[in-house]
């Protein structure tokens, strides 16, 4: 298990450096250096030689990464031009409130994609079924700012029950983790469903159901278990994903997380913030799917002794 | 997780019967229309996405205006929705067309040949995507369809930035099951060039699984589009697009539902009908590829 911890970390470590490179590839390959940006395109160009070499951009290519990737570790990203503070700072800002609603969106995608999954692997094939698979395919078709917008439009405008936009009460959070979690209740029910159907066909099923239990019994007392495995796993996958999609979220209902940051800053080219946000997002997928990894290994030992 | 991944299959076949007709047909006659629509509605329609009749602004569906019947309204400059999402599906269309086409045909290569060669390119490969995999795929798609020049080559480079990699895993893993069969090794022994194997031998049993692939990758592409649009990155104001529309409408959502309301339901519809698609495929062709669920 130790080893398998270590051998972990590391490939992390790899992928994370390969993370910080592809973010330093991109922003040097976009036009329009820093330093025009920052002074703007009628700058004299004597302040832009001097800002270039303020910021270090007159130094050769490899100079630059290697000071990029001391940066990196060091999780210093410079100043926000736009906001005045460390963009790291910027970033540890913002980051609460998009962890606290993707949070939220998990949980509501877990109670419901589990209960809609067990509704369908129960009876396999049945109305129920059939009605759970094409309300999955619909969910996973959504594009969520639509559905946000339609939302907005149908509880905070129509009905007036909810308010539209904005942080500060429960009832808030409401509408943006419901829409950040359709997709994903999709994705937890098709997955519980497989989950629930291969387990039920188990022999250790078949054992409890001679033994006299019900059907209910073996679903919730056995089968059900059994699927949370990889259930679990690949919420924790997931969770990168949907922090993805609170990206687009965010920015429906003015949420003040990471999502409309990022946004803010790539449109405005505030390279500081987009590198530190962009890694920090990186970040949390990569300690995340080192959990996933951990988790199931820890949960399931055919894992933890064949291919550690 | 190739192993728990051909597990998936077999429960698949097995737990599909005789796949049904209609359900393969009403999808497929939905696509097609909206295909048709894009190609010859603008030629149909004399439309001007940049013109801004304001006179006819934020007209109820089925209203008169200046230039005959608006039936799904206009928008806050007196823009016909109806048109925009005529012209918005050629757009949505095209960038999915051309970046799932490029993303197909990269990542195919790509996979293949890691799976043929193996050793050190194969673990190059992989390790390529787990880092591209470390970012959600709409974030790697903003940061560069928003730090580079506005325009349609931009957006679909962004969005197949990470869209070739689901195509160069099933590639790999088919083509890794597949060079161990006799032919190939027959091929082989024979001094068969390494790349005449490839495309006689090993991409025609690559192809199915990727064909279906692409439509699901088609229907995220769509939606990855819209979404960029929505933010107002990637692409110029001046091109239509159902995220843009969107967008717009949500300014007059209290007084004007139908800007945003009609274009997201045209993209929703779109989007349903490809996955609907793409999982009748699965089924004909034998091959789960919905484990890539994002």
């Amino acid at each position: 298990m130790a080893m398998m911890v270590i051998r972990r970390l590391a490939s992390a470590l790899v992928v994370m450096w390969g993370a910080a490179s592809l973010i330093f590839v991109v922003i040097r390959l976009a036009p329009g250096g820093p330093a025009v940006v920052l002074l703007g395109p009628d700058a004299d160009p004597e302040a832009v030689a001097e800002l270039t070499a303020r910021l270090g951009l007159d130094r050769s290519l490899p100079e630059q990464y290697l000071t990029y990737l001391l940066d990196v570790v060091r999780l210093d990203f410079g100043e926000s031009y736009r906001l005045d503070m460390p963009a790291m700072e910027a970033v540890l800002n913002r980051l609460p409130a998009s962890i606290e609603l993707a949070a939220t969106a998990a949980v509501i995608a877990v109670c419901a994609g589990l209960a809609l999954g067990l509704l369908a692997g129960y009876r396999r094939g049945g109305a129920l079924d059939r009605i759970t698979s094409t309300l999955t395919i619909g969910l996973q078709a959504f594009p969520t700012f639509w559905v946000g917008i339609m939302l907005i439009l149908t509880f905070s405008l129509v009905l007036r029950l909810l308010p539209s936009s904005g942080v500060g009460t429960p009832a808030h959070m409401v509408l943006p983790a419901v829409t950040l979690s359709l997709p994903f209740t999709a994705i937890v029910a098709r997955l519980t469903r497989s989950s629930v159907v291969e387990e039920l066909e188990e022999p250790y099923a078949g054992t409890a159901r001679a033994k006299g239990l019900t059907d209910r019994q073996v679903l919730l007392g056995h089968a059900l278990r059994n699927s949370l495995i990889p259930v679990l796993t690949v919420v924790t996958l997931q969770f990168g994903a949907l922090i993805g999609g609170a990206v687009v979220v965010e920015n429906v209902f003015a949420w003040p997380g990471l999502g409309s940051l990022i946004v803010s800053a790539v449109a405005g080219r505030d390279y500081a913030v987009v590198q530190a946000a962009a890694l920090t997002i990186a970040g949390v997928i990569v300690l995340l799917n080192l959990v996933a990894d951990l988790l199931n290994a820890r949960l399931d030992p055919r894992i933890r002794l064949g291919n550690a | 997780m190739s192993g728990a991944m051909s597990e998936a299959i077999g429960l698949v076949r097995l737990r599909r019967g005789r796949p049904r007709r209609t359900a393969l047909w009403i999808p497929l006659g939905i696509v097609s229309g909206y295909v048709l629509v894009a190609v010859l509605g603008p030629l149909l329609l004399g439309y001007d996405h940049v013109a801004t009749p304001v006179g006819d602004r934020l007209r109820a569906p089925g209203s008169a205006t200046a230039n005959g019947t608006a039936w799904l309204g206009t928008d806050g400059l007196g823009r016909d929705v109806a048109a925009q999402i005529v012209y918005g599906a050629r757009t949505s269309l095209l960038i999915a067309t051309v970046a799932v086409t490029l993303s197909a045909l990269v990542g195919m290569t790509v996979g293949a040949l890691a799976g043929l060669a193996g050793g050190w390119s194969d673990v190059v490969m992989s390790r390529v995507i787990d880092v591209l995999l470390t970012f959600p795929g709409v974030l790697l798609a903003i940061v560069v369809a928003g730090l580079f020049a506005r325009g349609l080559p931009t957006v679909v480079l962004s969005l197949s930035i990470t869209a070739w990699t689901p195509f160069a895993r099933v590639a790999r893993n088919v083509t890794l099951s597949i060079k161990e069969r006799e032919w190939v090794s027959a091929a082989r022994l024979m001094g068969v060039p390494r790349l005449v194997i490839l495309v006689r031998h090993v991409l025609p049993f690559v192809l199915p699984p990727i064909v279906v692939m692409a439509t699901l990758e088609f229907a995220l592409v769509v939606l990855a589009e819209a979404g960029l649009s929505f933010l107002g990155i990637g692409l110029p104001p001046s091109t239509p697009s159902w995220g843009q529309t969107v967008a717009n409408g949500k300014e007059y959502l209290a007084t004007a539902w139908w800007i945003s309301a009609f274009p997201g339901f045209a993209l929703f519809l779109l989007v349903v009908s490809v996955g609907l698609l793409g999982d009748q495929l699965s089924a004909r062709l034998g091959r789960n590829s919905r484990s890539r669920t994002s």
